[in-house]
């Protein structure tokens, strides 16, 4: 079984605060997880759970106050590494008296990449990100949009072999979201291993082989969208028509869109529930089960930290 | 080394596409060519009044820029958090700093040699032809840039670890320190307790010495720079920044980004 891309143990991050920085507030505490090479890993989590500070610490922008990390085997602060990882932060702002063309250059140069190499990926990259007629304008002069693109560009340009993408969808129209999810499955056909954090649930459930929930500082679940949501009905959802005001009990809990009706049961009350829709008129157009979601799981996880720490308040007063 | 110099150039073409320089560097044009006119009502001293306000002009446009440049080097990267993308990369902490230091330090040198072209050029115009004698205010330029290149070490070396607005305060407050550096080590000695004469002393050699690069009273009149200051004050320049810059990397590559 081949190593992991990224390896990260009891990673534990404070910052001190207050007069002479007697108090620390706990940012991370005590991650320890495994992204495994060629996956494409989803980090979720609210804001201010812990993801950025996560992948600060991973890319050597700030430093752990314990535990350890590594990726591709190497330790997080062999600054050589970074040749094999590709980053792009959190709202990406980049030198705006540079042009698009010329920032890739600048930060292409910083690998071992010959001049006609550097020339032909910059080319290239900004074909891949939709660029190529923006190429020659400053950057002052870009939108945010655009500066994800120009960040998404600089991660992937030397062809790297982990991608640490931190919220790579912030910012984008649903057509640049689309095309920064090609890319990241691109990627992934490609052989590379994609770590980013969203908190864009929909995006990790259908990209992601595995994700980590982060709430609070701490992780909460690693796996599979699919095994970490509990994968049993949760009950029978039935579509219907109904016209006319046929005195049906149901009808109350049911949710109208039009002159269509979405109505919720538990699994052993369907046929009751139809023989009843039935017998007052109603077409039923669909029955599905409704099974917990990723949205769900997240939710919970959530509203536990919050109460959690309600909890703590009442008892510290 | 060569990520260093990947920096550099592009701290030296941030600098060329920013107006605010060519306005300052313009400035201390229009002050030379001021000179000339203010050397036409001096009678008999022409040259020590246009070399003693070109050479002013010069270094209080370079100390202008290398304090708040040299502040803005690393606090701006921060704050506009450019430096994540950067530090992405296989670039040192310490490569990064050497190369901001070396990029504002090529600006200097460039603006430097412009405004210097600047005030030879209104020599010329006042004597009509240029001495052999006035090569000193070539030397006296050079010394510029050296106390120049101490003030950007010095601004960078604050700004790793404060606010800039604290950080241009401490170069200020040191630069006008270092002007005393010869009084500060001359205090007469009755004056003072024995512990106290040992510390302003101790604390004389280890303020940069800025006097030592002042040779403009020589340079307006025309009096040779002994080769062996030249040697000195390059050499001093040299230690005193790479002390000043060893530590400013020992301080920033434990610093956390915001």
């Amino acid at each position: 079984m081949p190593d992991p891309a990224i390896e990260i143990e009891n990673l534990t991050k404070e910052y001190p605060f207050g007069f002479l920085h007697l108090k620390k507030r706990t940012s991370l505490e005590g991650l320890s997880m495994q992204v495994e090479m060629g996956d494409v890993f989803g980090f979720i989590g609210p804001n201010g759970a812990g993801k950025s500070t996560t992948i600060k610490l991973l890319m050597g922008l700030i430093f752990p106050t314990a535990g350890s990390a590594r990726i591709l085997g190497k330790p997080i602060s062999d600054v050589e590494m970074h040749g094999d990882i590709g980053y792009l932060p959190e709202q990406p702002y980049f030198y705006d008296y540079l042009t698009a063309a010329e920032v890739l250059d600048y930060f292409a140069r910083f690998h071992d990449l010959t001049a006609a190499d550097r020339k032909d990926r910059v080319d290239r990259m900004l074909r891949k990100v939709g660029l190529e007629t923006a190429r020659k304008i400053q950057l002052r002069k870009y939108s945010k949009g655009m500066l994800q693109r120009v960040g998404l560009a600089q991660a992937i340009l030397h062809d790297p072999k982990v991608v640490i993408l931190d919220e790579p969808m912030s910012g984008l129209d649903p057509v640049g979201r689309r095309e920064v999810r090609d890319i990241i499955l691109e990627l992934k056909k490609d052989g590379k291993t994609v770590m980013f954090s969203t908190h864009i649930l929909s995006d990790a459930e259908t990209l992601c082989d595995r994700v980590g929930v982060i709430v609070g500082g701490k992780l909460r679940g690693v796996g599979a969208p699919g095994t970490l949501v509990d994968m049993k009905t949760l009950g029978m959802e039935i579509l219907f028509e109904l016209t006319g005001t046929a005195n049906v009990p149901l009808l109350s809990k049911a949710t109208r869109t039009g002159d269509c009706y979405r109505l919720q049961v538990p699994e052993e009350e369907l046929y009751a529930a139809i023989e009843q829709l039935r017998g007052a008129g109603a077409h039923i157009l669909s029955v599905s089960q409704v099974k917990a979601t990723l949205e769900e799981f997240f939710m919970n996880l959530v509203e536990a930290d919050r109460a959690q720490g309600a909890a703590v308040e009442v008892s510290g007063q | 080394m060569r990520r260093a110099g990947v920096v550099a150039l592009n701290t030296f073409r941030e600098a060329v596409r920013d107006r605010v320089l060519y306005n300052l560097v313009f400035f201390a044009l229009l002050m030379i060519a001021a000179s000339v006119a203010v050397g036409q009502i001096s009678i008999g001293i022409e040259q020590t009044v246009i070399v003693s306000l070109g050479l002013s002009a010069i270094s209080v446009i370079g100390l202008l820029i290398s304090i708040f440049l040299g502040v803005a080097l690393v606090s701006k990267e921060m704050d506009k958090r450019t430096l994540y993308t950067l530090l992405a990369k296989p670039v040192r902490r310490s490569e990064f700093l050497l190369g901001k230091f070396a990029g504002l330090v090529l600006t200097l040198a460039v603006n430097t040699a412009a405004m210097a072209m600047g005030l030879l050029l209104a020599m010329l115009y006042v004597k009509h032809s240029l001495e052999r004698s006035d090569t000193v205010v070539l030397v006296a330029v050079y010394f510029i840039l050296l106390k120049l290149a101490l003030i950007v070490a010095l601004a960078l070396l604050f700004s790793c670890f404060t606010t800039p607005l604290l950080a241009i305060l401490f170069t200020v407050g040191l630069y006008s320190a270092g002007l005393y550096v010869q009084e500060l080590r001359n205090l007469p000695i009755e004056v003072m307790s024995p512990p106290m004469s040992a510390f302003t002393k101790w604390l004389s050699y280890l303020l940069p010495n800025f006097e030592n690069f002042n040779v403009m009273a020589m340079a307006a009149h025309g009096r040779v720079v002994p080769g062996a200051l030249i040697l000195q004050n390059t050499l001093y320049a040299v230690v005193y920044c790479t002390i000043v810059l060893t530590a400013a990397a020992a301080v920033f590559s434990r610093r956390n980004l915001k």
